[in-house]
């Protein structure tokens, strides 16, 4: 390599590695305002700024949803299956909103509840067919039924 | 010179790969297209639809071969551009050059098909998460390159300021890829992966895999097609050209 090119060479590498390591440490620095969103246990463990708007991250518990008759109003609990937060909602729900479902809800603590003003549905990684879903979900069942019987 | 090394430095003279390119043309672009369609038909009807999703899921076989290939354009773009810098080779700045549009043309289908996949499945179209906002700086990215190619006049010397921005931008790419893994994202985690199980049933996945396949074939015959096209116009006043030029006209000028 001619002494040229070696000093271009030099001169590139230390360059992107000066940016890389800024960007890390940028990163880094974020990585607290850069939170999409919080569990409820982070929530009551106060790592939330009182008042403040935030996104709360969970699954729907299972039997908590309850829908207001005359409204669009519903209430629900999100868990990180390690604490319980009431969420009340008014508005349309997107599809995949349903209990057991990972959900992401936007708003802020009043008077012990979450009130929400916007839910998001978060989907998972995994796609399969129909039939293969209810072939697990059978399979699951029967192992539930035999585990019960010992 | 041992042969392999030979044959490289060959082909980083423009008439030989104007030729060369020439050739394999026509096969990308057939092999792209055949495997495209094997690809597209396998996954909008052939492959059954999902359980929680239904016929929505398929967008996927749209939005992830078009989101590996930003990342993909983009890496094959800096590391011509690397070399461009570091050895001035000017079938490097013409390759990374034609690559931008490109990549920003996957970039720019990788953010509207998730939209319009986000708005059924999540409830919104868009949201700040560190997953959707890395790739839309990635796009930023791919349009300060063509700006900056195209806003200095000397195509050389725009060519190398370009790909050093090219080089720079490429702290985004790990950014990109594992942003669903350091933050939480409200897009999902990785589905297929190259090591391990991917969480995709293999009668889903083999459309996506093809798909894949099809893409990047896709973009090797577009860069060809670019690039020969652009090394016409940097090269114009050169004998070879003004040979290939006579053999079509027939003299006539």
């Amino acid at each position: 390599m001619t002494p040229t090119r070696k000093r271009r060479l030099i001169a590139v590498a230390l360059i992107v590695t000066a940016v890389g390591i800024a960007t890390g440490l940028t990163v880094l620095a974020l990585g607290r305002n850069m939170t999409y969103l919080f569990s409820p246990s982070e929530v009551l463990a106060g790592n939330v700024p009182g008042g403040a708007s935030f996104r709360l991250g969970g699954v729907v518990l299972e039997h908590s949803v309850q829908r207001d008759s005359a409204s669009l109003k519903v209430d629900f609990v999100v868990t990180d299956r390690f604490h319980e937060m009431p969420v009340q909602y008014t508005g349309i729900l997107p599809d995949l909103f349903r209990e057991g479902q990972s959900i992401i809800a936007t708003g802020k603590v009043e008077n012990g509840h979450f009130a929400a003003r916007e839910v998001l549905a978060k989907h998972d990684e995994t796609y399969m067919p129909k039939e293969v879903a209810d072939a697990i979900a059978k399979a699951k069942a029967a192992g539930n039924s035999q585990h019960q019987a010992q | 010179m041992n042969p392999l090394l030979l044959w490289f430095h060959k082909l980083g003279s423009p008439p030989y790969f104007y030729r060369l390119a020439g050739r394999f043309l026509p096969w990308l672009y057939a092999i792209a297209l055949i495997t495209g369609a094997i690809g597209l038909y396998g996954g909008l009807v052939v492959a059954p639809a999902d359980y929680q999703q239904h016929d929505s899921f398929r967008i996927i076989y749209v939005h992830v071969p078009c989101a590996w290939m930003s990342l993909f354009v983009y890496a094959f773009m800096a590391a011509n551009g690397f070399v461009a810098l570091v050895w001035r080779i000017k079938l490097s700045e013409v390759l990374a050059m034609a690559s931008a549009p490109i990549g920003a043309a996957f970039t720019f289908i990788t953010l509207v098909t998730g939209s319009v996949w986000g708005k059924p499945t999540w409830g919104t179209w868009w949201t700040w998460d560190a997953r959707l906002t890395s790739e839309l700086v990635l796009l930023f990215l791919y349009f300060g390159v063509i700006g900056l190619y195209s806003a200095i006049e000397d195509t050389r010397q725009a060519a190398r300021a370009a790909a050093f921005l090219a080089l720079v931008g490429v702290v985004n790419l790990p950014i990109v890829h594992y942003s669903v893994n350091w933050w939480n994202t409200l897009h999902q985690a990785q589905t297929v992966s190259l090591m391990g199980q991917s969480k995709m049933d293999a009668s889903m996945l083999w459309p996506l895999l093809t798909l894949a396949f099809a893409t990047h074939v896709y973009f090797f015959a577009s860069l060809l097609t670019r690039s020969r096209v652009a090394l016409l116009g940097l090269e114009s006043g050169k004998e070879w050209v003004r040979a290939l030029v006579n053999a079509r006209t027939g003299g006539r000028q």
